[in-house]
């Protein structure tokens, strides 16, 4: 009862206060009554305040009465300025969010583990090795007969489990016309196990759900997409649906917490390994390997057998490759097997994000330092009015660390208050972020929950926010010398040295968000305006599947019966679109020659398509319907610079070397981009569609749709409907703009450029304020010398100079700073950028313009203030 | 910290002693009870002795309850609780043990 009801006490306070004014009372009229005269008892009690704080202390918790009563007086304060608190407390608060907000995208993406047993005993296999450009690569993918040798070599000190990539598949639970998309994605089936996960329903896959090829046809659904999908019906259990050419049994629902081992993209449907295609061949490299370790058993030895099996593998590939340089095969043979610890999963969104991420988190952490000074220059100036009050407490007994409690209370009640607003903001900005990942067709998934982490990042981030910007300020305040301060201060010059340092740190941040965030603008804009060699206007892509393969020549029926409709200008066909990410390549031997070190890359396309592209034709002709894959070719710049020393390769021929396939080529086409913006035009073939021989067919392919309407997306319902009116078997599984696609080659330029853009606006912002005000203080504490300087006859602009000097020359210093930060950590972000080097001259020069005209604007005011005191009233005063 | 007092330490003792024998008694009474059981003796300072009820109240030796008197004021009455009934036994036998060594020496000297 004792602690529970001195804390109550606290806080009713005022009656406790009053009930023991009460009981004092009541004994002072018993003594009257018993015959004492009223004063004489009145005096007994000695002084009645006292008496009162005696009795008080005995039924309180101290401490915690003293702090009751600071966060009362700290509100006080900051209800007393409520503009200077409310924008100290929103800039603080979109700092705390923004950082908040990036510590949970690095968070879910990169540093959280997966929801499974002993996630620290996962680990994941890679292999590095020189790629055939001379280039230093790691690569995660892995082939299935190989990955069989490894998990039986290493069986005693680990479990090896295969995982596909999550991706998107076209399935159904009835007819065709009732085509839907969910993410699938193949792993072993003693996976689970060995993650030791529960059902949330029915069963999970075993080993024995996974041993020979094509015949476990089962599936287990996640949780989130039984929830989605069929509102967690328990009769799911049975349910079958069509995936290709397969009809699939579903046996369970996986834990609710489990979402793949993806992050950044949620599984729906798990199938076993034994159900993918790949299989049963060696060079299909089509999955991830990740590695358990038993109990006891390291890293290093298991890598070593992985390695042996890998070599003996290597070695009996190798000997299948007639006519290869030897600095190739030996490049082949010498790659290193590497297993590194993979607690949080592993995914193609944890590579393309590390750096971007890590820049981001380093961005809003300067932001929230930016907002940390501009609060601390506040509490400084703040501390400096209150020196008297400070002075006044000292006077009367308040010790040391009562005043250092006084002031930081307050701060911990602006960044309290700064953080639950930070929260809301967090709250909303991840997802925010998160929908812009990735492309608007395929949105990144994430799992973001605030928990613990989320709790703890927030409370640490408050505490230090907290004392980076209140403990100077306090120390300061505290230490404050009654006799002088009450004089009217002694060195006025120590707090503005202060605020002029903290001036110089807030510049430098600042400029370093500017320059970063110039580059990355400055790369996003190259990027988006980078020649694809194509045109994407109003061209719009079908991608269709057929039920059964059709002949090449229904594909070309179809594609006429598209070109009939209104509003469409011209069609053609290709495996996949340009840009979209998918390629296929090889080596290449031109003119009987060994085959070349570079990779050509390879596209069967219809003919018409370079005119529905509008890639011109350089020399030659187009293909032709009669044209066969393997037979004849065409073949860009890029491809006659490098296997034929630039000259017209019209009329001459050249070999693929994997089938040794065999190509005439009939024209010279303009560079084009194939597979992404930013590497160098490839050297690129595009091939008939129509393969060579008498039962050829074909499952899928694209249409691509020159319309006449501005959006081509208006067309869009139509064209869905005419296709597999066009032949039945027919069935569009997704439209896209070809724009869409372009623009989702950039997604993170984009994304990375939007942030950083904000954020530096916010830091001039910020910067701005910051500046304003410790220019506005520093006039407001020398208005008597400039009076006096004023009455003595100096000129404006002297006034002007003598206000500003110190804080200009401050701004230079930051600038400066800001510029060698910004040129050292410009390093480590390089390959975020895209044709913009650091040093380049107009991403300097932004920035420090930008901070320039920010000083100059926030001077104005203080200046104009300072140019306009009247001497004479100045010196009236006091 | 309120003063030490002519009791030196003993207003413990005889504030639990006195509500011990007569439960129900306010602040004034207390003070009254020790005066003239005391011959007039010993004297517990108002200023000593309030704080001291609190701090037992706190402690949870004694408690107090409000009872309104007859001139429509109100008073807060003690009584003794079971721990205060303990801490009665300590207290006491911790004076008989100070009060006799405190002979043995006068006598010895």
């Amino acid at each position: 009862m004792s602690l529970w009801s001195r804390i109550v006490n606290v806080i009713r306070g005022d009656r406790l206060s009053r009930e023991i004014d009460e009981e004092l009372e009541s004994h002072i009229e018993e003594a009257i009554k018993q015959g004492r005269d009223p004063g004489e008892a009145r005096r007994a009690f000695g002084s009645p305040m006292r008496q009162r704080e005696a009795s008080r202390d005995m039924r309180v918790v101290a401490w915690l009465d003293s702090l009751r009563a600071d966060v009362i007086f700290g509100w006080r304060q900051l209800k007393k300025k409520k503009v200077t608190s409310a924008a100290a407390i929103l800039s603080l608060a979109l700092g705390i969010g923004a950082c908040t907000s990036a510590f949970r995208l690095i968070d879910a993406i990169l540093l959280r583990p997966m929801p499974i047993a002993e996630p620290d005993r996962l680990y994941a296999m890679f292999c590095r090795g020189m790629d055939p450009a001379g280039n230093l690569r790691t690569t995660d993918s892995n082939e299935y007969p190989q990955f069989r040798l490894m998990r039986a070599a290493v069986k005693d000190q680990a479990e090896l489990i295969a995982v596909s990539g999550t991706e998107r598949a076209d399935l159904t639970y009835g007819s065709d016309q009732d085509m839907e998309k969910a993410y699938r994605q193949y792993v072993s089936g003693w996976m689970f196990g060995a993650f030791r996960l529960k059902p949330a329903l029915g069963r999970l896959f075993t080993e024995n759900d996974d041993l020979k090829p094509h015949s476990h046809p089962f599936a287990v659904l996640s949780y989130d997409y039984w929830t989605r999908r069929f509102g967690r019906d328990p009769g799911v259990l049975g349910r079958t649906f069509h995936l290709g050419n397969d009809v699939y049994q579903i046996v369970g629902v996986a834990t609710e917490r489990f979402t793949g081992t993806e992050p950044g993209t949620m599984t729906d449907i798990f199938l076993p390994t034994m159900m993918h295609g790949g299989v049963t061949h060696d060079d299909w490299s089509w999955f991830r390997t990740f590695v358990r370790l038993k109990p006891g058993a390291m890293p290093q030895p298991v890598r070593d057998k992985l390695q042996a099996v890998f070599q003996s593998v290597q070695g009996e590939r190798v000997k299948g490759f007639v006519g290869w340089p030897k600095r190739r095969l030996d490049n082949f043979l010498n790659q290193t097997i590497l297993v590194e610890p993979a607690a949080s999963g592993l995914s193609a969104m944890q590579k393309e994000y590390r750096r971007a991420l890590t820049a981001l988190g380093v961005l809003v952490t300067l932001v929230l330092l930016i907002a940390c000074a501009n609060v601390a220059n506040l509490m400084t100036a703040q501390a400096a009015a209150r020196a008297r009050e400070m002075a006044l407490r000292v006077s009367i007994g308040a010790g040391r660390w009562r005043l250092v409690q006084l002031v930081l209370v307050e701060s911990a009640l602006l960044a309290f208050l700064a953080t639950s607003i930070g929260g809301l903001f967090a709250w909303w900005s991840a997802p925010f972020v998160v929908a812009r990942i990735n492309p608007p067709n395929n949105p990144a998934r994430l799992a973001l929950p605030a928990d613990w982490r989320m709790l703890g990042f927030a409370l640490a981030l408050t505490i230090g926010v907290m004392l980076l910007f209140g403990l100077v300020p306090a120390l300061r305040a505290s230490a404050v010398k009654p006799a002088s301060a009450l004089k009217g201060g002694e060195d006025p010059h120590s707090r503005r040295r202060l605020m002029h340092a903290l001036i110089a740190a807030q510049v430098a941040f600042c400029f370093l968000v500017l320059f970063v965030a110039g580059l990355f603008v400055a790369t996003f804009d190259r990027l988006s305006n980078q020649p694809t060699g194509f045109s994407a206007e109003r061209l719009l892509t079908l991608e269709t599947v057929a039920r059964r393969a059709q002949p090449t020549v229904f594909w070309y029926q179809a594609a006429e019966h598209l070109r009939a409709l209104p509003g469409v200008e011209s069609v053609a066909l290709a495996s996949w679109p340009l840009l979209s990410g998918i390629g296929a390549n090889g080596f290449v031997a031109a003119n009987g020659a060994p085959p070349g070190q570079v990779l050509a890359y390879f596209l069967n396309v219809s003919p018409g398509w370079l005119d529905t592209m509008k890639i011109p034709l350089i020399a030659g002709r187009d293909l032709r319907p009669s044209d066969t894959y393997p037979g004849t070719a065409l073949v860009n710049e890029a491809f006659a610079k490098e296997y034929f020393d630039g000259e017209n390769p019209v009329g001459k021929s050249f070999e693929r070397t994997s089938g040794r396939r065999h190509f005439e080529i009939v024209g010279l086409v303009r560079d084009a981009r194939y597979r992404n913006m930013r590497e160098p035009i490839t050297p690129t073939a595009y091939v008939p569609l129509r393969l060579d021989g008498p039962d050829e067919a074909l499952g899928s392919g694209t249409f691509l749709v020159r319309t006449s309407r501005e959006n081509p997306l208006t067309l869009a319902p139509m064209l869905r409907q005419e296709v597999p009116r066009a032949r039945s078997e027919f069935r569009v599984s997704n439209i896209r703009t070809q724009k869409e696609i372009n623009e989702a080659q950039m997604v993170r330029e984009r994304l990375l450029s939007m942030l950083a853009l904000f954020f530096a606006v916010v830091a001039v912002v910020l910067a701005g304020v910051g500046l304003y005000g410790v220019l506005d203080y520093s006039v407001l504490q020398r208005r008597r010398e400039i009076g006096i300087r004023m009455a003595i006859g100096a000129q404006a602009g002297s006034i002007a100079g003598l206000v500003t000097v110190d804080v200009f020359s401050m701004v230079l210093v930051g600038a400066v700073a800001g510029l060698a930060l910004g040129m050292a950590s410009a390093r480590y972000i390089e390959s975020l950028f895209y044709q913009v080097k650091p040093t380049d001259w107009n991403v300097l020069m932004l920035p420090a313009l930008t901070i320039l005209v920010a000083a100059l604007l926030a001077a104005l005011p203080a200046v104009v203030h300072a140019v306009r005191i009247d001497p004479v009233k100045m010196l009236r005063a006091d | 910290m309120p003063k030490p007092d002519s009791l030196q330490g003993s207003l413990d003792l005889l504030v639990l002693k006195i509500l011990s024998r007569r439960p129900g008694l306010h602040g004034y009474a207390i003070m009254s009870a020790i005066q003239n059981m005391s011959d007039e003796v010993l004297r517990a300072e108002e200023g000593s002795l309030y704080p001291a009820l609190h701090r037992m109240e706190e402690a949870g030796w004694i408690r107090a309850k409000w009872i309104t008197k007859d001139t429509g004021r109100r008073a807060r009455m003690y009584e003794l609780t079971v721990a205060g009934k303990k801490q009665l036994a300590a207290e006491e036998s911790r004076w008989e043990a100070v009060t006799s060594a405190v002979n043995r020496v006068l006598r010895m000297a």
